[in-house]
């Protein structure tokens, strides 16, 4: 016993070592799949607390463009105005519509953590499941799509942004309908993404816009970038191409956050069907 | 005594905020991305004993996985930053030599020593940190990329940081 004492004391580094390096690792591994931890990440208070103050440091240097986007987006809202519409008939009715139902409510957030070159990225936004944000709601901001909320605590939300290797979302080519799939590029630069499989009846040209299908957390026709590139490697069966992304990552300050009123009952729907096979 | 604590204590606090709120935004053509937050790991006093110096370890990387969402990732790679730092300081120095806690910065050990040190310190644990991130073969080149210009950044600042505070007085 007391040789087996000295010998573990002679090589005291080695064994602390072994110790220490076997925690961190299991810390990594249990948290880096799908599951974050719920201690340490940037949504949690302390973390998040700090990481409002830095940015609201940040915020007024970024004014200006916050300033021309909201501009823009206010002349196009006011172009959809009816008062901007020419009115040809005297008479009007009055039309009680239950045709249409709202399916898509969104909540406006502010980026208060951003990043972009990591190989996998990730925003925090300031509000959380008080404000009726839910795990598994996609973003969007006004140029294009963002990524999906994996994380929520009461006034914070951790989403992984779409420059993430396990991002994936549902898009399609704006002209011709053909579905793929839109995920990140393999060379990690943040304005590159790729559309992959999409059907080889397609004719993509250079300059297309690629949008949302509808089929996952987004409305349908929310953009997502333009064909930039048709000779990328892989394929095969399939068609990929390049894609430069709309939004700018590193820029983000305002998003919306999707609540899809119905992705629930789909949802439901469609876990019935696999229990069923 | 409490000079030494009062010092790495300071050292720590300005190293991670600088890291995660200046560093963290700083990246050239999505390739180098700078660590010296280690710097704070480098400098601890030679008398230090292990445990601590693992646990400090630990702390520091799950300080720095805290803002950059990786839990776990950085506190790797500090752990064996720690324990490569015992076998270079066990090999290359003498524990006689020094009375009153000397610590390992560029003045007291002059520039040669310090900068083998380093430089192999950063390498290691800039290896370990881009090993266990990608974790698989297919983004290979970037990860070797990434590795070399992270790692050279990186042991400039840490020079640099170390010439700012340099004490000709110290020197023996």
């Amino acid at each position: 016993m007391r040789t087996l004492w000295r010998f573990i004391n002679r090589y005291n580094a080695f064994f602390l070592f072994l110790i220490f390096e076997i925690a961190a690792l299991i810390i990594y591994v249990k948290n880096n799949s799908y599951q974050r931890a719920e201690v340490i990440n940037s949504a949690s208070g302390l973390i998040g607390r700090l990481n409002t103050e830095k940015d609201q440091l940040y915020g007024y240097l970024a004014l200006k463009d916050v300033n021309d986007s909201l501009a823009r987006e206010n002349a196009h809202l006011r172009g959809l105005l009816k008062s901007s519409y020419y009115i040809d008939t005297a008479t009007k009715h009055k039309v009680t519509d239950t045709v249409y139902k709202q399916q898509y409510e969104y909540i406006i957030a502010r980026v208060i953590n951003n990043s972009v070159n990591q190989p996998n990225n990730y925003l925090t936004i300031n509000k959380g499941s008080e404000q009726g944000i839910a795990k598994g709601m996609g973003v969007i901001c006004n140029k294009g799509i963002v990524g999906k909320v994996i994380y929520v605590s009461s006034h914070f939300s951790l989403v992984q942004s779409l420059l993430h290797k396990d991002s994936q979302f549902s898009a399609m080519l704006a002209n011709d309908k053909e579905i793929g799939s839109i995920q990140w590029n393999d060379d990690l630069d943040p304005h590159k993404g790729i559309l992959k499989d999409v059907s080889n009846n397609a004719q993509p040209k250079v300059g297309e816009w690629v949008v949302t299908s509808g089929y996952s957390l987004f409305p349908e026709g929310v953009p997502v970038g333009k064909v930039s590139s048709l000779h990328t490697k892989g394929g095969g069966y399939s068609l990929n191409m390049e894609v430069t992304l709309s939004v700018d990552f590193s820029k983000l300050e305002y998003v919306n956050v999707v609540n899809n009123k119905f992705g629930k009952e789909q949802e439901a729907l469609e876990g019935q069907k696999k229990k069923d096979e | 005594m409490s000079r030494i604590i009062l010092i790495n204590l300071l050292r720590f606090v300005v190293l991670v905020f600088i890291q995660v709120f200046l560093l963290k935004n700083l990246a050239l053509y999505n390739l180098p991305v700078c660590y010296p937050y280690i710097l704070f790991l480098l400098l601890l006093p030679f008398g230090i004993p292990n445990i601590l110096l693992f646990a400090l370890a630990f702390i520091t990387g799950l300080a720095i996985d805290a803002f950059y969402d990786t839990p776990g990732l950085h506190a790797a790679a500090c752990v064996i930053l720690a324990f490569v730092r015992i076998l270079f300081i066990n090999i290359t120095v003498s524990k006689e030599g020094f009375d009153n806690e000397p610590e390992p910065t560029l003045s007291v050990m002059g520039f040669r020593w310090f900068f083998a040190y380093t430089v192999t310190l950063t390498l290691i644990h800039h290896f370990v940190l881009f090993a266990i991130e990608s974790f698989n073969l297919s983004g290979l080149q970037y990860a070797i990329g990434r590795f070399l210009t992270s790692s050279f950044f990186t042991v400039i600042l840490i020079l640099i940081s170390g010439a700012i505070f340099f004490r000709r007085k110290e020197r023996k």
